[in-house]
């Protein structure tokens, strides 16, 4: 239990997607400027996260990593070239059905999330945490708690930056740095930030 | 004479003038991430130009008959076959350094200027102009990548390209290094100020204020 409650920090904290490993950057800047956009687009992506991360960890396990075929008698194949694209596709799919199933079982939470959606696909941040996954060798119940922590960790940071760009608004900024400058600059100083738990061993 | 014309402005318009990173914003999670130091920044800038030109080209080739609903579908597999034939070349001939770009290499599949260009440019060109504006995207992202890279591995470790540009004190030399500059902060930092400096220049590219806060101190005052 204590591992999991570590990873979980960890991956929230420590590893953060978007501000330590610069992951889901592009909608990171361009959909942090309100808050309750930003929460939005946070929920959506912790869902896909949750969902994909495991999925990609059992396609994986069962049938790209090599030997993973033996259950079918099959021995001495190694299908992990395959891995790029058979996440992307999976998270392609994956986002679709969702889609599918929110709009016709919870439509009001379709609407709220029905713009971000299609967006997920091309984030690096669900793409990178299933990469993550299979490069540090994670079994399936770290997979769902990697899941959990990456998305929620995401979702944190841009809510965080939506709220400080909403009270930057109303500062006196010099001309050239207005806009996507001052937002790099202020993401960079969210992630020293997160650098301070960095030294944390757990 | 023209098309040689039409052929330098696809190559040199998106160096300054239409960078997919400072202006565009696209494809910048990879930018920050790989450019602690030169040598894999510059592998990556190789990366994605050859990624970039050859989907454009491919996708470009194909448009006509890719049919509308599942572009994103047919682009996406174009380029995740790209990335999967670099990431494999990587692997066998330079994988000490294909270790340490670990997963970014396989994230160029989601890196939005691949995706932006196969969307906005070889949808509606043809395959030699898309394969040109390829190669001139990915050379506007190696421009600011190898920028990024230049001052945080000679600030961070006075070294280029692993060639020691400042002696270091701990050998006997002058340079303290900086080891902020090795932490993903100063990627921020440097892009935030880069593009400061681009803007300064070319003030055509500011962005336009959603709103401006009223002057009170005089003018209008009294009229509450």
């Amino acid at each position: 239990m204590n591992e999991y409650v570590s990873l979980f920090i960890k991956a929230v904290f420590v590893e953060n997607l978007a501000l330590a490993f610069f992951l889901g950057m592009c909608t990171f800047l361009a959909v942090s400027k309100k808050i309750s956009t930003a929460i939005g687009l946070g929920i959506a992506v912790m869902v896909v996260q949750v969902i994909t991360v495991p999925v990609n960890n059992l396609v994986y396990h069962t049938l790209l990593k090599e030997d993973a075929l033996s259950w079918l008698g099959i021995t001495g194949v190694d299908l992990s070239f395959l891995t790029l694209l058979s996440c992307i596709g999976m998270i392609a799919a994956l986002v679709q059905i969702l889609e599918m199933v929110l709009d016709k079982f919870f439509p009001a939470l379709f609407h709220a999330l029905g713009v971000f959606l299609p967006l997920i696909t091309v984030n690096c941040a669900i793409l990178g945490g299933s990469l993550f996954m299979i490069e540090r060798d994670y079994d399936f119940t770290q997979s769902v708690v990697y899941g959990v922590g990456s998305g929620f960790g995401w979702a944190l940071a841009i809510t965080v930056m939506a709220g400080v760009r909403e009270k930057l608004k109303y500062s006196d900024i010099p001309k050239g740095l207005e806009g996507l400058g001052i937002t790099f600059i202020s993401a960079g100083l969210m992630s020293l930030g997160f650098m301070a738990f960095s030294g944390i061993q757990l | 004479m023209s098309a040689a014309i039409e052929t330098k402005k696809i190559l040199t318009e998106p160096l300054v003038n239409n960078n997919p990173i400072t202006l565009q914003v696209l494809g910048i999670c990879s930018a920050l991430a790989v450019t602690s130091q030169m040598s894999t920044s510059l592998i990556m800038a190789v990366a994605l130009t050859a990624v970039t030109a050859c989907s454009s080209a491919a996708i470009s080739s194909i448009r006509n008959h890719i049919p509308g609903s599942i572009r994103i579908i047919v682009q996406m597999t174009i380029i995740a076959s790209l990335v999967i034939v670099v990431d494999q070349v990587l692997k066998a001939f330079a994988y000490e350094i294909s270790k340490q770009l670990s997963v970014f290499v396989g994230l160029i599949i989601t890196n939005c200027i691949v995706m932006g260009r196969a969307e906005a440019f070889a949808m509606k060109n043809p395959p030699m102009a898309s394969f040109i504006d390829g190669i001139g995207n990915g050379a506007g992202y190696s421009l600011i990548l190898i920028i990024v890279a230049f001052f945080r591995e000679l600030f961070g470790s006075g070294k280029l390209l692993g060639i020691e540009i400042f002696p270091l004190t701990k050998d006997g030399g002058w340079y303290d290094p900086n080891g902020l500059m090795l932490l993903p902060p100063s990627a921020f930092f440097i892009i935030g100020l880069l593009i400061w400096v681009f803007r300064q220049w070319k003030p055509e590219q500011l962005e336009k204020a959603d709103f401006k806060i009223m002057d009170i101190s005089h003018g209008e005052g009294g009229h509450h």
